[in-house]
């Protein structure tokens, strides 16, 4: 790709990014599910692996598990997301680190604040998304999500991120 | 049963903040009392540190927590396991910092000092200044008694403590029960989920032995299931039960027919466990084996509640650590089958992702409570807590008092331990 292409599919993918970063915010959860690719996994590791499906996660989803996750949050009856933390988050430091041929993986930081209780609490991740091309837009094939100290002591999240 | 306790007067006597059936609520509060449970509780009796299999290896250690206090945990060349201070005896500094590894030795990164893996000072730099009357033999790691039971340690700072078998008493059996889940392979840990709660931790040992919560905190949890699995675990209605085990500990048994996992083999398979069945099938194994790795896959059927801060909770382990009077950190440790099957261990890994830490569908909606009792004891000082449920109708069971699985009996058993190790 020449440098135009390259600084136009940056472009193209940070605005898809930061749209996801807003429907996360909003809570839009349908929304989100749209964005997806079926055999799509969203991933929240503990510690590096080849294979995120051998080892314990924070979270390890695929469709049934994501639209499973989403049910809890909407249906009311789970009380930690009833109501849920207030969130603000940015994605920034977008670098892309391959595109082959539909396929674009792109990493980026994140700064998530959540509210609740009038308490809040700071997040940091390093995330790698791995993009489908549609032409106009893109679907998520995979989303990985390394919180710093996800290792370590955390709390209990009533968002996604 | 309603008396309000009389808040103003409230002094620190175990007898005046402990009855039978209520706890005033400084339990939860007082910054005192809080301190001196540190003294009396975590630094007299035994406190579970590690599962064998978190040090496999020789050289293999891991941080951990002995009430506040860090400690490592160590596997030394001959195979023998030490629990020491994680704190250099020339001026304190930690001696290690890495949550889990392997080592040759433990050197101090402010001045060197260096010690084995049993703790003992091997060498300091520059040692003359110290005189010849310097002994290295007094200067080692201070070393905690460390006794294991079924792949289980434990350490003390008391050492007139009883033998660790006989503080376990009546929960060993349950303990042998729970290791079922290795489905004829050692169990060994496979990996954990780690979060803080603003709770005291007392709140946290009696919730392993509160079944009562189920129905209503984990509704969401429950909705998420099959139907045949949302019924095994609609347990209310079924024939569980709490026992007291004596020194605190207690049983809290959901699902009778998940109690003894080699029994019944020929029952049924669940629907969610059919696939994982057909896939060890393939894979060659035998049918009695296929349904007895299975059988273990969906974890014990019970919650056996050590004190003070330890769980055998279903399928794993759930260990406490008191941090502050309003802050207790928690681990839920999975396990599964050392040499097992590939697919049973990750199916294993999966169930415990779909319920436990920070993520999962049940955690969150336990801490939010959790959380919701710590802002709670805020107000009201002079209103008792109540645990009381089932004291009626209880009943002498196999090890002591035991009543429905619905009751307080297990909390009750905590808070008598409590109240004799503070009273001490
Ligand atoms: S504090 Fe450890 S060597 Fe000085
Ligand atoms: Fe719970």
């Amino acid at each position: 790709m020449n440098k135009t292409d390259t600084d136009n599919l940056l472009w193209q993918v940070t605005q898809f990014l930061w749209s996801e970063a807003a429907i996360l915010d909003a809570k839009e959860y349908d929304a989100w599910l749209d964005l997806w690719q079926p055999e799509g996994l969203y991933i929240l590791p503990i510690e590096d692996a080849d294979d995120y499906a051998a080892v314990l996660n924070l979270c390890y989803d695929d469709d049934k598990m994501r639209r499973n996750r989403i049910k809890r949050f909407q249906d009311g009856f789970s009380i930690s997301s009833a109501p849920p933390a207030i969130t603000v988050r940015t994605l920034s430091r977008f670098v892309i680190d391959a595109v082959d041929g539909n396929t674009v993986v792109v990493s980026c930081g994140q700064h998530l604040v959540e509210d609740k209780f009038g308490r809040q609490r700071l997040w940091a991740a390093n995330v790698r998304y791995t993009l489908t091309s549609t032409g106009s837009s893109f679907q998520i094939q995979e989303k990985v999500v390394r919180l710093l100290n996800s290792d370590g002591v955390l709390n209990s999240f009533s968002y996604l991120f | 049963m309603n008396q309000l306790i009389d808040a103003k007067n409230i002094t620190l006597d175990p007898d005046k903040l402990v009855s039978h059936d209520k706890i005033a609520t400084s339990m939860y509060s007082s910054l005192e009392l809080f301190e001196q449970e540190q003294e009396k509780i975590f630094r007299k009796t035994w406190v579970w540190v590690a599962h064998a299999s978190e040090v496999p290896d020789k050289g293999s250690f891991k941080l951990s927590k002995v009430g506040r206090e860090p400690v490592i945990v160590v596997r030394d060349r001959k195979g023998n396991i030490h629990v020491m201070v994680n704190r250099c005896r020339h001026r304190a500094a930690t001696v290690c910092e890495i949550h889990k590894g392997k080592t040759s030795s433990f050197q101090c990164p402010y001045h060197g000092w260096g010690y084995g893996l049993d703790g003992s000072l091997r060498a300091l730099p520059y040692p003359e200044q110290y005189g010849d009357d310097f002994d290295k033999s007094q200067h080692g790691l201070l070393k905690l008694r460390t006794e294991s039971y079924q792949g289980m340690i434990f350490a003390t700072f008391n050492d007139d403590i009883e033998p660790l078998e006989d503080f376990l008493g009546a929960a060993r059996k349950w303990i042998d029960l729970f290791m079922k889940q290795g489905g004829g392979f050692p169990v060994k840990t496979l990996g954990e989920h780690q979060f803080s709660v603003p709770m005291n931790w007392k709140v946290q040992l009696e919730n392993t032995t509160d079944a009562y919560h189920f129905p209503i905190v984990h509704k969401s949890f429950l909705q998420s299931l099959d139907e045949e699995a949302e019924k095994t675990f609609t347990f209310l209605d079924g024939e569980g039960f709490v026992e007291d085990l004596g020194n605190g500990h207690s049983v809290m048994v959901m699902i009778p027919e998940l109690v003894d996992l080699d029994a019944d083999l020929d029952r049924k398979i669940p629907e969610r466990f059919e696939a994982l069945a057909q896939e060890l099938r393939d894979e060659g194994y035998p049918e009695d084996q296929v349904r007895r790795i299975v059988r273990a896959v969906g974890g014990s059927g019970f919650n056996l509640n050590l004190f003070p801060n330890a769980a055998c909770s279903m399928a794993f382990f759930r260990i406490l650590t008191p941090v502050a009077v309003d802050r207790t950190d928690i681990r839920h440790i999975a396990i599964g089958m050392e040499g097992g099957p590939e697919a049973a261990n990750r199916l294993r890994l999966r169930l415990h992702e779909h319920f436990q830490g920070p993520m999962g569908f049940g955690s969150p909606d336990d801490a939010e409570v959790w959380e919701r009792i710590q802002r709670g004891v805020d107000g009201g000082a002079e209103l008792p807590i109540l645990v009381n449920r089932g004291i009626e109708k209880e009943f002498q069971g196999d090890a002591g008092p035991r009543g429905h699985v619905s009751d307080e009996t297990g909390m009750r058993a905590a808070y008598a331990m409590w109240k004799r190790m503070m009273q001490e």
